[in-house]
């Protein structure tokens, strides 16, 4: 095959990647410029359109004064919620994972079958019966009640597993005993550290799925000041209806939110290792 | 006991406790609210509301409710556009960016991902607003190009409008597993039938997609389940449009009946009927696509 037919024949795919991209960046970039429009422009000029009319810094000054401050405060609490929350994930998956990896021990099938029905079993189930339960121990409504549920990532362990599994090896573990260190001062020193690109993917996984979380909290939470980003910025649009000045807070909130995740992928694009999660960990 | 075998078991001591608390104990708890409800007894004036068992009779209630069959129906018709047509675009968009000869790989592979990095909420936002008569390009350029103005608000391009957000949403995602997957193939495999005279089109359809079965089923199940439990994108819409009833899909129906009817047992019945649907439904696909895998090795 020659240079110009293989270059032909990377026009179709490189035109509908294109398509693909252009489809997929199409909201993002209305966002960055609807964010530059004050609120009589939002509604009159091209959507298109970007504003140089000082929008972008009215719109970013009413936001961070709209009830006393709300939003910066619901950037807090989503920080909190998925940086805690995604830590303490990653700690626990890093630790049951590693278990059943490296050990032998009666029960181990059973207990590694039963955590992986909870990856098939569907929220729905337990949204409800969390919130009565949590309401029972009078923490509902409280930052525990939307922290302590997503701190048990069934997929996260999971992940642990197959990748302790490939990626640590076996002779290593056995020379920390001859040298005599325990159990738990090998899995910290030895076993972690050879985990650890595993335990990135696992930690942005279940960061971006409690940042991205919506139902937990909307059941849990009734205190504006304790709400996420989404929560906040949901309560903002459903007000927008009768109060349409609200729609460019809103646009100018939903910039701010995707800016931070956004940027943190681009960083970290690198780090983590995807394939882990189609089973195709090279031994 | 051996000291490893404790350790082992100390290991999985916290995920096993939080396991229990917040799965086993809600599941139970579910199913046991799902069998009773709450009746006054006694005379209407000294009357007190107790929880007495019912048996089955909540749900032969949800089974009886046409609003329950509606929101099923429309989260067939939402869940038979979003997952063929997510992963078939992400399929799509893997064995393309596999191919050597295409340009620009890098940038389409970011652009495409994205979204996964936008919540489902936000999405909604912003396609909102792309689609909401006044601001939408869409109906802009429409207008000005004499073509018929697209309504995103009506009672079929509903579903289309919410589906568009959850594509949106995923197929960046689906598309970076499978393309991983795709880079762990050795290239002598390619190579070889490269030599045997196949071009591109045929290495992707007879080598490519049959090495893709199991990340294949592992993204058909995963995608199921959240299209299963779609919640955020019309609760988030609704605001815009009053086209979405409160109970537009089985999950907003849940919603509604424990928060806002506060009949948890009602809920709790339905809740456990999605959850077997769902077991059911994944359960099938593994058995389904697994039984292929096994043609395709034979």
């Amino acid at each position: 095959m020659s240079g110009a037919a293989v270059r032909r024949g990377g026009l179709l795919p490189t035109a509908a990647l294109l398509a693909g991209a252009v489809y997929c960046l199409l909201p993002v970039l209305w966002v960055l410029l609807a964010a530059t429009k004050t609120r009589a422009e939002l509604f009159s000029t091209f959507t298109y359109a970007p504003s140089f009319h000082g929008g972008l810094v009215s719109n970013v000054r009413d936001l961070f004064a709209y009830g006393d401050g709300r939003f910066a405060l619901w950037a807090r609490n989503s920080l909190l919620y998925a940086g805690v929350g995604a830590a303490l994930s990653t700690v626990v998956s890093a630790a049951a994972g590693y278990a059943l990896a490296k050990y032998r021990f009666r029960g181990r099938t059973v207990i590694f079958n039963i955590l992986l029905a909870g990856v098939l079993l569907p929220q729905i189930t337990l949204a409800v019966p969390q919130y009565l339960l949590l309401a029972k121990l009078h923490l509902a409504g409280t930052y525990w009640s939307v922290l302590l549920p997503t701190v048990i990532y069934p997929y996260g362990i999971y992940l642990c597993r197959i990748y302790a599994a490939a990626a640590v090896p076996d002779e290593m573990l056995d020379a920390g005993r001859v040298d005599g260190a325990g159990e738990g001062r090998i899995f910290a020193a030895l076993a972690v550290p050879t985990m650890l690109p595993g335990l990135i993917t696992v930690f942005l996984l279940q960061f971006v799925a409690i940042w991205n979380n919506f139902l937990l909290p909307f059941i849990m939470l009734s205190d504006e000041d304790r709400y996420p980003l989404t929560l906040g910025l949901f309560t903002m649009l459903d007000q927008g209806v009768s109060q349409q000045a609200l729609y460019s807070l809103v646009i100018t909130g939903a910039l701010l939110s995707i800016a931070p995740l956004v940027a943190l992928f681009l960083f970290l694009q690198r780090y983590w290792r995807i394939d882990l999660l189609s089973g195709a960990v090279k031994r | 006991m051996s000291s490893r075998t404790r350790a082992a078991l100390l290991f999985l001591t916290p995920a096993a406790l939080l396991f229990t608390v917040f799965l086993l104990v809600p599941i139970g708890y579910s199913i046991w609210l799902s069998l009773h409800a709450q009746r006054v007894t006694g005379g209407l004036l000294l009357g007190r509301r107790r929880e007495v068992y019912v048996g089955l009779a909540n749900y032969h209630a949800t089974l009886a409710d046409p609003e329950f069959w509606h929101s099923l129906l429309r989260l067939a018709i939402y869940g038979l556009l979003v997952v063929p047509i997510m992963l078939g675009l992400a399929l799509a968009f893997a064995l393309m960016l596999d191919v050597p000869a295409t340009r620009l790989r890098r940038f389409s592979r970011i652009a495409i991902f994205l979204p996964y990095a936008v919540p489902g909420v936000i999405a909604t936002l912003l396609w909102g607003f792309l689609y909401l008569p006044g601001v939408s390009p869409f109906r802009y350029a429409a207008e000005h190009l004499g073509l018929p103005v697209p309504n995103f608000f009506g009672t079929h391009s509903i579903f289309g409008s919410v589906a568009n957000i959850a594509i949106w949403g995923g197929v960046g995602f689906n598309m970076i597993v499978l393309y991983t997957s795709l880079r762990a193939v050795p290239a002598e495999i390619y190579d070889a039938a490269r030599v045997d005279g196949c071009d591109e089109r045929q290495i992707a359809f007879r080598i490519k997609v049959p090495l893709l079965t199991p990340a294949l089923v592992m993204v058909s199940v995963f995608s199921l389940i959240a299209t299963l439990q779609v919640f955020n994108e019309p609760m988030t819409l609704r605001p815009l449009t009053n086209l979405i009833p409160s109970t537009w899909v089985p999950l907003m129906k849940v919603y509604r009946d424990a928060f806002v009817n506060g009949d948890v047992y009602a809920a709790a019945a339905a809740s456990v009927v999605l959850a077997l649907v769902t077991l059911a439904l994944s359960l099938g696909i593994l058995k389904l696509l697994q039984r292929r895998a096994f043609a395709e090795d034979r």
